[in-house]
């Protein structure tokens, strides 16, 4: 689908990503660079991201694990002069990259990103005793386990003082029908899906 | 006259929860002040911030939409509360986002008649403390003190998303005051120079990429032993855990001797009303909160 595109990123941007369409908006005054906590750690500040985007690198943006380090603190949308909605474009293009199979590999983000997704769409509430273990093991059997013992202190912690109930491995907090909630979600999957392909 | 409202609890308030205490201390705190909360009935996840991994931007609005649709239904004209920053955010956003394309509103409007519901999005989405600032009011808030907090240093931790990009009207984004103004309605010392107010714990970071998150949290401690105070009092269930939690790492990491209390301003609030520690959820604290202890012994 990406053919049409050809020399027009910006454009695929546009028409494909969440809030895409700010993307030009930018000025190039990087206060949201110096505005992220994430600072010492990416390669791209969002406004490099959007310079890349109109300077047609499609796979160096998407591929990029910048994105990913998004925390959804909102300084940035919340210091912007041009009121460009960044967060929203990060979490927006990360997911487009995913879509894209351009994400990069192993990124602990958009790993634990997806599990999340995954447990709260199997009983419409998230069951963190699930999604703690499952994060353990997230890079294999062995991590998992090594994991599971470094944090044996945290785990006996919370469940000590209750906010954490071994039980929950048996199932857990729910709604009670999530068939139609898993039904109205992959309705929207559909109807996103068509939208995105007729772009 | 008692006040009601639809309530968004959201997931990590449920028993036996990581937010439990949150929850324990929101009803104390609200029946103190004559609030009636109505649980949304059956309500979905918000999906989070890191939901967008997953789900994209009309599933994730579905999830919000689902959860106004049965707010509306059950509890017509009444406004939807949330305690959780990450819960109200991403209901807020949903709506706002429904209400400005006609586009996603259609299909969000598709994908609910799966479920048999329908989308009005007339209600309000409010957080809890915009609910006691703006309806109750600080000397409103005030006036059902019984045991004062007197004594107690707090660094006020408003954190990212009950700030931004909502946060409470009239509020600054970079030095907002209404945790203070609530600590000191209670009788508390709020520690007016506390440096990373609305400085980012890392959020879900914290679990995904640890010590990316960590280092953030380690300057938010940090801070506020600089400031003077003797604990971290914050509104959102992810601050807290990060910021309480994780201590122990932290210490190990960094070589520090961090071990400071972090609680709810509900938990605070309850205490003052002349509720139990139990009730106020201390004793779900990893970090005993013992000056508060005390004084609920009183």
């Amino acid at each position: 689908m990406s053919e049409q595109y050809t020399n027009n990123f910006l454009k695929e941007v546009e028409q494909n990503v969440e809030e895409g369409d700010w993307v030009k908006m930018c000025m190039q005054c990087g206060v949201c660079a110096g505005s992220c906590p994430l600072g010492p750690h990416w390669a791209h500040p969002p406004q490099e991201i959007f310079m890349m985007i109109r300077a047609n690198k499609r796979e160096e943006v998407l591929t990029s694990d910048s994105m990913w380090m998004c925390t959804s603190c909102y300084n940035c949308i919340a210091r912007c002069p041009r009121e460009l909605p960044i967060t929203h474009i990060m979490h927006g293009l990360a997911r487009y990259a995913k879509v894209q199979g351009l994400a990069p590999q192993n990124q602990p983000t958009a790993k634990f990103g997806q599990l999340f997704w995954d447990n709260l769409m199997k009983k419409g509430r998230v069951n963190e005793l699930k999604l703690g273990v499952a994060l353990y093991f997230m890079n294999g059997f062995v991590e998992g386990i090594k994991t599971a013992l470094a944090k044996s202190g945290l785990g006996m912690a919370m469940v000590k003082t209750k906010r954490m109930d071994p039980m929950e491995i048996l199932g857990g907090h729910g709604i009670k029908d999530p068939g139609s909630l898993q039904k109205i979600i992959k309705k929207a999957q559909e109807l996103e899906a068509a939208r995105t392909q007729s772009n | 006259m008692s006040k009601s409202y639809t309530f968004y609890p959201g997931c990590s308030s449920q028993d036996k929860a990581s937010g439990s205490n949150q929850q324990i201390s929101v009803a104390a705190t609200c029946d103190a002040l004559d609030i009636t909360l109505n649980d949304i009935p059956d309500w979905n996840c918000c999906g989070a911030s890191i939901g967008y991994a997953g789900g994209g931007e009309l599933p994730r609005i579905a999830l919000s939409a689902r959860n106004i649709a049965l707010a509306e239904q059950s509890n017509p004209g009444q406004d939807i509360v949330a305690s959780c920053p990450a819960c109200w955010l991403a209901t807020r956003e949903a709506k706002e986002r429904l209400a400005h394309s006609d586009t996603l509103r259609t299909d969000a409007q598709a994908a609910l008649a799966e479920g048999g519901l329908e989308y009005k999005g007339e209600a309000n989405v409010r957080h809890l403390t915009e609910v006691l600032i703006e309806d109750i009011g600080y000397e409103g808030m005030a006036s059902k003190v019984v045991k004062p907090l007197e004594g107690i240093k707090v660094a006020s931790y408003v954190g990212c998303q009950a700030n931004r990009p909502y946060g409470i009207t009239g509020e600054s984004f970079e030095n907002p005051l209404y945790l203070d103004k609530m600590s000191e309605a209670m009788g508390a010392e709020a520690m007016s120079d506390y440096q990373k107010k609305s400085q980012c714990c890392g959020g879900a970071l914290n679990f995904s990429e640890p010590e990316k998150s960590q280092a953030l949290v380690k300057d938010i401690l940090e801070a506020a032993y600089d400031s003077g105070a003797e604990m971290l009092v914050t509104p959102c269930a992810m601050c807290q855990m990060n910021t309480e939690a994780f201590q122990d790492d932290i210490n190990k990491t960094y070589g520090t001797n961090f071990n400071m209390p972090v609680v709810y301003y509900s938990q605070m609030m309850a205490v003052a009303y002349g509720k139990s520690a139990k009730e106020a959820g201390l004793d779900q604290q990893i970090i005993r909160a013992s000056k508060l202890e005390e004084i609920a012994a009183k």
